[in-house]
Parts: C-alpha cells; structure tokens; sequence
C-alpha cells in the first residue's frame, strides 16, 4: 500500500509515527491495521503526550482497588459493603461541531464507563465553558449543548445534580463539554474489563454498528479544526433509550458468573474496546467483523472496526455461557452476538467469514511512542503574573451599579434557566439539589450519604497553571466540605490546547505538578480521569483548563449544612481569615476583574495548610450541628457569596465590619480557603473553642435578617432587587 | 395492600414509586414486566403506571407502551373499578389508551422542565385525595418536556363541570396564574380523573416527593389517601 501525507493526515498519524509502526511491526502495515493504528495511537487513546505524566499522578491510587488508568473507571470502598465508582470525560470537538448529539452522547460514554464497572448510575454532573451568549453561534452551541444533555440525562433516569457553566471568549471556537458519572455498587462486585482465559467469547450486545463516527477518535479529538462542516459526519447520534435498557439488561447479565468482563465502546469503537480488554487480560483476540450486527449495507472491515455506533457494549463471557446470557438480551429486545474469542497469542486476528483480512501484534498497538514535554515558562506569562493590581483605578461608578453589573454577568448570575432543564430529583436520593456548594445525595439503605462538585478556574489556571489546578482541586473540597462531607478522591478533565506547542506543554506539566501535590495534601487520590488535548482553533489555545470532580462521604445524613440563610438574628461568621474583606491581590484572575477592567492578570494565591484546617473546622461545625449555613467565598467575592446564601434562603443580611482597604477588593475579592457560615448566636463559644483548638481564624461579621442585603456603610440593595437581577440575567442572554 | 408496578422498557421511576409505597408507605409492592402474560392484575389492589421514557418516547409520548399486551389488562382491571394511578409517563399512556381523556402535548415553552411544583387538590373527594384537606397546596416535583395537558373545549367543560380535575398548579398561596404553570396546560391542569373516579393521571410525581430528607413528602398524601379508603372499605 502507497502510504501518503493525506491518509496519515486523516488519521493524524505523524510521517515518524508511521515509520515507527513499520519498525514494530518489521512490514508496512495494510489499510486495515493502519486504522488500528490510527485510532490506538491517536492522542485520544493512546495518551502520547501525558502518559508520562499520568504515570506519576497513578501513583496515588496503588492502595485502591483500582488502579487510575487501568479500568473504565475508578472505584472508592465506603463501607459497610458499598463502593463508588466515578469518572470525568470530555466531549469537547463533538459538542463544538454538533452540539446537540455532541453531548448527548458525551453524557451516554461516561454512563457506559460506569456500568462497565458494574455499578448502577446515579448522579450525573456536567462542568461546561462556552463563549459568551451575547453572540449568536455561542448562544447556538449553548441551547444545543444544555438540551442534548437534558434529553439523555432525562431520558435514562440518572439525576443530573451538579456542575459549573463558565462563559469566555477563550472557549468561542472549542466549548467545553466534561461529563462526569458517579454510580454505586452495593455487594462488592467490582466488574473489570477483561477476560479470564484463551476460549472465553467477545460478545457485541446493544445497537447495530453503522458508519457514524469512523475517525472520532483519531481525526476528530487529536488535532486542531478548521473546517467544522466536514467533520460533522464523525459525530455520533445518540439514543438513551437503548442505553436505558442497555444499563438494565447489562446489570441484570453480570449477576451471572458467566459474564466475566464488561467493557464499553467508546471513542475507536470496537478496535479500542477489544484491543484494550485482550491487553489488560494479557491475552489476544480473534474477530469476525461480519458476525456485527450492521446498520448500513455493504459495510467494510475498516468501517467496522472503528464506527463509534452509540450504545453498544462488549462482554467477555465464559465459552459455554452464551446461550444463558443471550435470553437476558432477548428479554430487553436487544442484539447479542458473539464477534469473536479471546486466544493465548499476543495477536488480533481479523477475519471476514472466513477470510483473514489481519493479523497484528497487540503489543505494538498500544504502545505508542510517548513524548517528552517542554518545562520552559513562557515570558509573557511572567508579565501577567507581575502586573501591579494596586494601580488599578477605582470605578467612578457607584459601588451598588458595579454589584449588580457583576452579579447580571452569565458567570455569576443564576444558572438556573439552565439546570431545571435536567431531571434532578430521579432516584429520589437527592438532599442538596443544583445551585449551592456540593451536591448531596444519601445512599438508601445506610446513614451515609456522598457529596459531590466540580470545580475549574480557567482565568486562575491561566495565570497560573500549577497554583490555579490546587485552587481547583481546593474550591471542588471546599465545596464538599461546606455540606458536611470529606473530600475523599477526585477525578480530573485535562482540557488543553495543542501539546506540540511549548506553551501548552508548559501549562500540562505544570497542572499536573499541582494535581499531584494538592490531591496529596487533601489525601484525596485521582481515581480516574480523561485529556482533551488541541482545543484550539486559527491557532489559538484555550484556557489551560483542568477540571476536578471531587466526591466526599457523610457519615449521617442528618447532619449536613446548605448554603441558605436560614434564621433571622444568626451571626455570620467567617472561617479561614480574620476579615470579611478581600485584599487587592484577591482580585488576581477574578471575575470584576475582567467585567469591569477587561483584564485577565494577576498572581492567584493559595496557603493550602490553611484551607485544609479551615475545611476541617467546617465540617467539624456542621457534625456538632453548630453551624446552619455554610458556602465559601469563591467567583464574585464576599458579596456575591452574601447574596446567594440571602436569595437561597429568603432573607437579608447586615454585614457590619467596617471597609478599611479599597471597597472593590473588598466586596469582589476572590480569597481563598474562606467560608462564611450562619449560626446561632447561643453558639458563638462553642464554635470559637473549635477554631482555636484547629487554629483557623474567624471573624464574626454581622447578622441575618431583614429584606435587604447591607454591607458595612457602603452600599445596600433590597433582596428583591439582586433577586430580580441574579435570577433573570442569563435567561435573558440565552434567548 | 397490594400493588403492582407496571414495567416498560425505559421506564424509570419504577424504583421511586416502589421505595416511596413499599418503604415509607409501608405497603406489599410487586414489579409487572409489560411482556407479563401470566399475571392476573385482579390479585393487586392498586396498580401503578410509573414515570419515565418508556420506548424512548418515540412516535408520541406513551403511544407505543399504550400499545403493549399488559395494557389489555390493564384497560379490563380499570373498567371494573379497579384503582390505577398514571404518573408522568403513565399519565400520558393513560390518554393514549383512552383510559383518560385529552392528551399531554409539547410543554409550551418547549424546554423540560425539573422543579418542585405546586398543586392545589381541587378534589377532594376522590379515593387518591380524600385524607387531604381541600386547603392544602402540596409541594411535588415535575419532570416532563411533554405535560402541557391539551383537550378540546367540550372536553375541559365536561372535566371541569364532573369535577374531574384534581391538581392544578397554583403558586405558594394557592392562587392559579400563568406564572404558576410550569408547561402551559389549560386550566393549569396538572392532574384528572375518570368519570368513575378511580382512574388518575397526573403530572406530579408523588413518588418523588416521599420524604422530608430528599425536600419534602407530600406526595406521601395522596398515597395514604388511597391506601385509608382501602383499610376503610376493608374493614
């Protein structure tokens, strides 16, 4: 076969990646295997630029039941017999291309990934960037990806419970769309994606394979785009019906010994799904592509191997075990067919009846060349980080018309209009519900309950690419830790621009970096996750943006604390600093930074001793039923934080703490490690002895109470009014 | 008593109507697989279409599942005065079925919709709302993108004049405004009757609304409502 810069172009192969398959495999390779290649090397599948430095964040999960990166996804035990299984994945040049069926099916992939496990979904959280809505086509790709989401959220029954909508125009051209799945398993039956032995059957179940989403992978998510129109065709379409009953008939099968690994078809289809259970089970693979069920005629081996057909999953199942498992598909109406057999060689085997089209080492296929990454700081960064925030002039405008431009900004305003559109109620396991800190959700049958959040600053990560991923990873805590729950382990969505340029290669290794030393001191390891690398587009790279899923555990349901200001006269009280106000190097990456001085620049900060004492304290407040409320000052500052935990709760607040320093800083400054939380006043003592037992400071700051919202002397604005403003702000934008 | 859960492929609220009757409510709950052809519907006291997308929602809400085998049975255990609760889905595979009236079309501002409604019980004196007093505005959630319940003119006089409608949203104080209707339904209907009154469809899922932990357990309500009249009548 003539190999040209086209065909290796479609399946963004590199002319030295090429001659090292030739090399691995002492032969050039024929079109078929030169997919194989294609799809498992893509950046997408075969990690070449992070692998090296997933490899040390790994590290941190050697005592769990699952290694990060070894299964579909990763599993925490909880007790009394229950483990979580979570996972974060993205669906970015999807979404960016068809932005309905791109996230639907982004939502339906990482479902498949948990079931694979074994584990029953049961909270969906979704952390999306976008352009700003003022534009017509970023209001398109907005109300596109929010109802695919909606529509195979809803559909399947899972509660969608959580997340984060950012808008900027870093995003204009490549949206953001991470999805995460939590699910549960309660008898300790972990699935895994293998087989057990030579003789086992590859069984295809769920829906026909058609020509949909051939080159996703390889094409789609491992290269920058420039022509959107042509690549719509490998965009895959989803139905959550058959993903419904596909969960259903899936956890009904492997109650059966004989149904001995689960994998899911992701991205590569069966190529990657197959390749992958063979390899982790050290053994190899025979297929016969014209045993899959097909939805197109005349469909080739190629076009076979790697559709990415939604809804399909393959099992590996004991040799005499076919016929029993078959009639559980049958009674949920769905195909399932043998395409094939595990064998001792180290090899796949492809045939067409009985025609041997391949025969390929899977060593050589998944493992492809990795890359070694540039540490060099780019100079520009150094400028941005140095500017002098003291000489930003204070705004002629009054305080309170700065407040409420702040608070109709779409990042601070309500999202609301956007996560009613999601069932979050299904499973009837929901305490804390969209729009405060965590989520909640108690596990029936047991005291306990999980919490959950994601969590990214793009601006801060920006600025600073290793402190800006600990501020992640320490907001998505903070927010776990303002329900009540301890953070216990996280997931993480690598989403990046091109890693074959020095300054994106600078802002992964550095993320990273922080990754591993923040899930360290939270003594929260990273279980699972998943890399977008090249959002980029005209040559333009994204925001650095790592987004951290968090999960937390509650011993007792019972006790647990919301952000909603509950009673009139309780104190309102700071955790983690001796001051209501932020300082002016608060305001570094923050959001009236960018509204009202359209800059994005700083030095973000973070002292993570602190916020790892004053979480505690909080959670300690909340299980000794001390503290009501609790939410944590983060994007708008102190004074938006006042006024979500006053709007949620229906009541105003005096803060009566005199502003000393500039009022911006103070009102709008993004400090972290803070918390303001609302308690009796009766219980003022107790909670002192506890912040000076775990040495966090506090400052009590003022009252609840009234039907306006009043900080110190410098402005004050009735609920009603910030209540209009906040609630209808983005609806508005949207439409 | 006994009640059985009816199973379409795509249901999903199956599980909340079994935890929220057999676990909180305290009653004898039994899944019916649709493709059931043995089971005798006549054994269950009650039986419960849940919510959900069953087949998906294709053609038409409801529209295929009101044309399964288990729906025959269904339609004779109704005729003879037996009590059967459509929620959400069911609701709509009971229109679909002509078990009731009218139909639930498209939600007008065409978004789904997932928020703790308010409905005023307009009815009282049915078996699923006789233990609630007439004043009381109940707090249950929605979750539909096709509730906006449609019948022609006729049809609302008749509902309304045999005072067929049960639910209807209202805001917190119980008044009916546009404001208060989440989908456009005429009459802010979220819920009727038969005209034998022991068929209901609503909107509301009552399941959802079962304890106090989760944000409230009206729903509760209407289930013991139902599961009263049995005790009394059994008695």
């Amino acid at each position: 076969m003539k190999v040209t810069k086209e065909i290796l172009d479609e399946i963004a192969i590199s002319k030295y990646e090429y001659d090292e398959i030739v090399k691995k495999l002492h032969r050039e390779p024929n079109h078929l295997e030169l997919g194989l290649f294609g799809a498992l090397w893509s950046e997408h599948c075969g990690y070449k630029h992070t692998k090296k430095l997933l490899k040390k964040l790994s590290e941190g999960s050697d005592n769990l039941p699952v290694k990060l990166g070894e299964e579909n996804a990763g599993v925490i035990d909880i007790g009394e017999d229950i483990s979580i299984v979570m996972k974060i994945e993205s669906h970015n040049h999807p979404s960016a291309i068809e932005p309905f069926q791109g996230a639907a099916t982004g939502v339906g992939g990482i479902i498949r990934d948990i079931f694979a496990m074994g584990a029953r979904p049961i909270a969906l959280l979704n952390s999306l960037r976008f352009g700003i809505p003022e534009n017509e086509k970023n209001k398109y790709i907005i109300n596109g990806v929010v109802s695919g989401i909606s529509y195979y959220g809803n559909c399947i029954g899972i509660p969608n419970i959580g997340g984060e909508v950012y808008f900027s125009d870093t995003y204009q051209d490549n949206p953001l769309v991470n999805a995460m799945c939590v699910g549960v398993i309660k008898n300790k039956k972990i699935m895994s994606a293998k087989a057990d032995q030579s003789g086992d059957l590859l069984v295809l179940v769920g829906s026909d394979t058609g020509r949909d989403g051939i080159h996703g992978a390889s094409g789609l998510a491992s290269k920058t785009f420039h022509e959107q129109d042509e690549l719509r065709s490998t965009v895959q379409v989803g139905n959550p019906f058959l993903e419904k009953i596909l969960i259903e008939s899936c956890l009904e099968a492997i109650k059966f010994d004989e149904v001995v690994g689960l994998q899911d078809c992701g991205a590569a289809g069966i190529t990657s799904a197959a390749i992958e259970m063979a390899d982790r089970s050290n053994l190899g693979l025979q297929i016969d592509v014209s045993k899959i069920p097909q939805r197109e005629t005349e469909m080739n081996a190629y076009e076979l191997m790697l559709s990415e057909s939604q809804e399909r999953m393959l099992l590996a199942i004991k040799g005499d075990g076919f016929n029993k498992i078959k009639d559980i598909f049958q009674k949920w109406d769905i195909k399932c067919e043998v395409i094939g057999k595990f064998i001792n060689e180290n090899k796949i085997n492809i045939y067409q009846n009985s025609k041997k089209l391949s025969s390929t080492p899977i060593s050589a296929l998944t493992n492809p060349p990795l890359y070694d990454l540039s540490r060099k700081k780019p100079a520009w960064l150094d400028i941005l980080q140095k500017t002098d925030l003291n000489k930003l002039e204070i705004p002629t405008e009054t305080p309170k018309n700065i407040l409420l431009e702040i608070i109709s900004s779409p990042n601070i305003a309500s999202k609301k209009p956007i996560f009613r559109q999601y069932d979050h109620h299904v499973q009837t396991n929901t305490v804390i519900e969209p729009g405060g800190d965590g989520a909640l959700l108690r596990i029936k049958g047991s005291k306990k309950g999980i919490s959950l959040s994601t969590d990214s600053n793009g601006k801060k990560n920006f600025l600073d690419p290793n402190l800006g991923t600990q501020i992640a990873v320490a907001e998505a805590c903070r927010n776990i830790s303002c329900t009540g729950a301890k953070p216990v382990a996280l997931t993480d969505g690598l989403n990046f621009g091109d890693p074959e340029k020095e300054d994106v290669q600078y802002q992964l290794t550095e993320s990273i970096d922080g990754l591993i030393n923040a899930s360290k001191k939270f003594n929260t390891p990273v279980i699972s996750g998943n890399a977008s690398l090249y959002n980029e587009s005209n040559g333009k790279s994204i925001y650095p943006t790592t987004i951290i899923g968090a999960i937390g555990i509650i011993d007792n349901t019972d006790n647990y604390a919301d952000i909603k200001f509950k009673e009139e006269g309780d104190l309102i009280v700071v955790l983690g600093d001796s001051t209501a106000w932020g300082k002016i190097s608060d305001l570094s990456g923050s959001e009236y930074l960018e509204k009202i001085h359209k800059r994005v620049q700083g030095q973000p900060e973070i002292d993570l001793d602190l916020e790892i004492k004053t979480q505690k304290l909080c959670r300690l407040g909340i299980k000794n039923k001390i503290i009501k409320s609790a939410h944590d000052v983060s994007d708008g500052g102190i004074a938006i934080n006042i006024i979500e935990s006053c709007i949620s709760g229906g009541v105003g607040a005096i803060i009566n703490e005199d502003i000393v320093n500039r009022w911006d800083a103070a009102l709008f400054g993004e400090t972290q490690s803070k918390i303001v939380i609302s308690i009796s006043t009766d219980n003022f003592n107790e909670l002192v002895i506890l912040a000076n037992q775990n040495s966090v400071p506090y400052k009590s700051i003022g009252y609840v109470g009234g039907e306006s919202i009043k900080f110190s002397n410098l402005l004050s604005i009735s609920l009603e009014e910030v209540e209009n403003e906040w609630g209808s702000s983005l609806e508005k934008l949207l439409k | 008593m006994n009640i059985g859960i009816i199973v379409f492929p795509g249901t999903w609220s199956d599980k909340d109507c079994f935890y929220s009757l057999s676990n909180i409510n305290k009653q004898f709950c039994e899944f019916i697989w649709h493709k059931n052809e043995q089971i005798i519907l006549e054994n269950f006291d009650a039986i419960i279409i849940p919510g959900g997308f069953s087949y998906g929602d294709f053609l038409r809400s409801g529209s295929i599942a009101s044309l399964s085998p288990i729906m025959d049975k269904v339609k004779i255990y109704a005729k003879n005065g037996n009590p059967v609760i459509g929620i959400c889905n069911g609701f709509q595979i009971l229109c679909e079925s002509n078990l009731l009236p009218g139909t639930l079309i498209r939600n007008k501002h065409l978004q789904f919709r997932c928020e703790w409604s308010n409905i005023k019980v307009e009815n009282n004196n049915t078996i699923f709302t006789s233990s609630i007093n007439d004043e009381r505005i109940l707090s249950i959630p929605i979750s539909h993108g096709e509730g906006n319940f449609y019948a022609d003119e006729n049809v609302i006089d008749d509902l309304e004049k045999n005072n067929q409608i049960v639910f209807r949203y209202t805001d917190k104080k119980g008044i009916v405004n546009q404001q208060s209707n989440p989908n456009g339904s005429i009459n802010n209907i979220a819920g009727i009757i038969n005209k034998d009154g022991n068929i209901l469809g609503m909107m509301p899922h009552p399941e959802k609304a079962c304890d106090e932990l989760i944000g409230g357990s009206d729903g509760n309500m209407i289930f013991q409502s139902l599961i009263n009249v049995f005790n009394k009548v059994k008695q």
